[in-house]
């Protein structure tokens, strides 16, 4: 067969949908598989119970409580500084060295990896701090991690408030504040309230930082100075230690479901702010 | 008041806005201040290029898992960024409306997908179909590079689809009208243009790459010598960091954080050529 550029044109084409299609075949084959091998494992008491003998029995409620608890904390830590830094960028600067610097440093927090927020967050909060493995201990580092989503998320919401709104507001007197926080805030809730969700994704699915902050802990935490194993962390746990395959593919189950369920509801953000924004 | 509020609203926008600036300092001393100790007493190169490491013993080398880190993220860029950008030519290109509506929730959801998820899906079928079909135990950089692979994915192809579509409809219609068939559209006139993006989204996932620490320590058996072939077992930094952390003390636990330093520069490297990168583009 001799090369035209119809038959380049025909082997590109079918070459790109093929890698695709096996690219969704494979995410569908590992999240069949473990809802396959873990739902039968998820019941009332499963979810309700605590775990013991390491897990090897009963459920898995403290590490929910674990990893809900950890998830709460960071997100009410990191929202005001993340929103307030996403308006101070989008509404009181117009560039200059403190506007790039901030920029810099949000993306540079973005790449950095867990481990080493985990290092930090040992040496910072465990040992100067003194707040030893506790669930605010892992609260606060997992608070930094999320920043950069919900500065970049919360500047894009706001930017996408069309500008006739401000000037409305202006030329009927208000002041800037006034103008943010009754014309700017009501439209651009709904994107900062995405960033929120796409960020207790990241908390639910965080595991090594987690480790070196919160702790293994089992037992029910009572207050946030407690240390608590997160999901992620317990799963962990359960596969290398072997200490029960069944109740690690619940588990797995059980983090596949809370993160399939946090994508839903932010598409379904995104869907309406999209179509209230056109 | 009015004033005062307004004058205040400023103000403490203006702080808040600084916590990211602080992170970053705090995070960069830290590190530094707990890593260089055993840096300068063990002098750099010997740290650097030291092929044994038995903290035990007072030796602290990481040659070879800095050789761990680069193997396995060189084999994940490999499969990772061809299957990458074909996606997202696939996305922006070809897909019909429906594929879209299917592709676009399940990258997210892939994104989204515990890391310890795939490293036990890794080491219930990756690691085993190794093992018998190629030899070896099986947890090697090959099964590392294969996850780590995928999971490298979203970023790619997140920011590259971007770039596609952010280009100027008359690149692609131009191209069309002088009898280019559509793939000679894509391959001589739209890739090249969105090159930059492209370049910036494989940057940031090979980042992604060299930072993964859970699915590494599952499936590459983390043995510390230089590996021979890609069936081999390694460690990588991260995996360093993240196995003895529980237990180090004293020089050891320096000679961790010191093991944070180098990964850090790494990743602060890759960071600051992405970012660059795409400010040029924007220019």
């Amino acid at each position: 067969m001799r090369i035209t550029a119809r038959n380049a044109e025909k082997t590109a084409k079918i070459l790109i949908w093929t890698i695709a299609l096996m690219v969704i075949a494979v995410l569908i084959f590992i999240i069949i598989f473990i809802l396959y091998r873990g739902l039968p494992v998820i019941n009332w008491n499963f979810l309700t119970e605590i775990p013991r003998r390491s897990g090897r029995e009963g459920g898995i409620a403290s590490p929910i409580i674990g990893t809900l608890s950890v998830t709460a904390l960071a997100v009410l830590i990191a929202m005001p500084f993340g929103v307030g830094t996403a308006f101070y960028l989008a509404e009181y600067t117009k560039g200059g060295i403190i506007t790039r610097i901030i920029r810099f440093c949000t993306e540079s927090l973005a790449g950095i990896p867990s481990i080493i927020y985990g290092l930090f967050g040992f040496i910072f909060f465990l040992d100067v701090l003194g707040l030893g493995w506790s669930i605010l201990s892992g609260g606060l580092t997992v608070a930094i991690m999320i920043l950069p989503t919900l500065i970049r998320t919360a500047e894009e919401s706001i930017r996408s408030v069309p500008k006739s709104y401000r000037e409305v507001s202006f030329s009927l007197g208000g002041t800037k504040w006034q103008t943010i926080r009754k014309a700017v805030v009501p439209s651009a809730i709904r994107g900062i309230a995405n960033g929120i969700i796409l960020s207790v994704g990241r908390c639910v699915a965080e595991t090594a930082a987690l480790i070196m902050t919160a702790g293994y802990e089992l037992i029910m935490p009572r207050s946030v100075f407690d240390s608590s194993r997160s999901l992620a962390v317990h799963f962990y746990t359960l596969v290398m230690d072997g200490i029960s395959e069944r109740n690690a593919y619940g588990t797995a189950a059980v983090l596949i479901i809370l993160v399939f369920f946090i994508n839903v509801v932010a598409n379904m953000l995104i869907n309406r702010f999209v179509a209230k924004g056109r | 008041m009015k004033k005062f509020k307004e004058k205040l609203s400023g103000r403490v926008f203006f702080v808040l806005a600084l916590s990211t600036i602080s992170a970053l300092v705090l995070i960069t001393v830290f590190i530094f201040v707990n890593g260089m100790p055993l840096i300068a007493e063990v002098g750099l190169f010997n740290f650097i290029f030291g092929m044994s490491w038995a903290p035990e013993q007072g030796q602290f080398g990481i040659f070879p898992m800095i050789v761990g880190t680069v193997s396995v993220t060189l084999g994940a860029a490999l499969l990772g960024i061809p299957v990458g950008i074909c996606c997202s030519i696939f996305m922006a290109e070809f897909a019909p409306a429906m594929m879209k509506n299917i592709f676009r929730p399940a990258i997210q959801l892939l994104a989204g997908i515990p890391s310890v998820v795939y490293g036990f899906w890794g080491l219930i079928f990756i690691v085993p179909a190794i093992s018998t079909h190629l030899g070896g135990v099986g947890m090697s950089i090959l099964a590392g590079s294969i996850i780590l692979a995928i999971m490298i994915l979203p970023t790619i192809i997140s920011i590259s689809e971007v770039s596609l579509l952010a280009l100027p409809r008359t690149y692609k219609e131009g191209a069309l009208a002088l009898g280019m068939t559509h793939w000679q559209t894509i391959r001589h006139v739209q890739l090249p243009a969105a090159k930059s993006g492209i370049v910036a989204g494989v940057i940031l996932g090979i980042g992604r790459a060299v930072g993964e620490t859970m699915v590494v320590i599952m499936v590459l058996g983390n043995s510390v010598a230089l590996p021979e072939s890609i069936l081999d077992s390694v460690r990588t930094l991260t995996t360093n960091i993240g196995l003895e952390m529980g237990y180090a003390a004293g020089r050891h636990r320096q000679a961790l954080f010191a093991t944070g330093i180098v990964l850090f520069v790494i990743i602060m490297i890759l960071n600051i050529s992405a970012q660059y990168i795409t400010r040029k583009k924007v220019k």
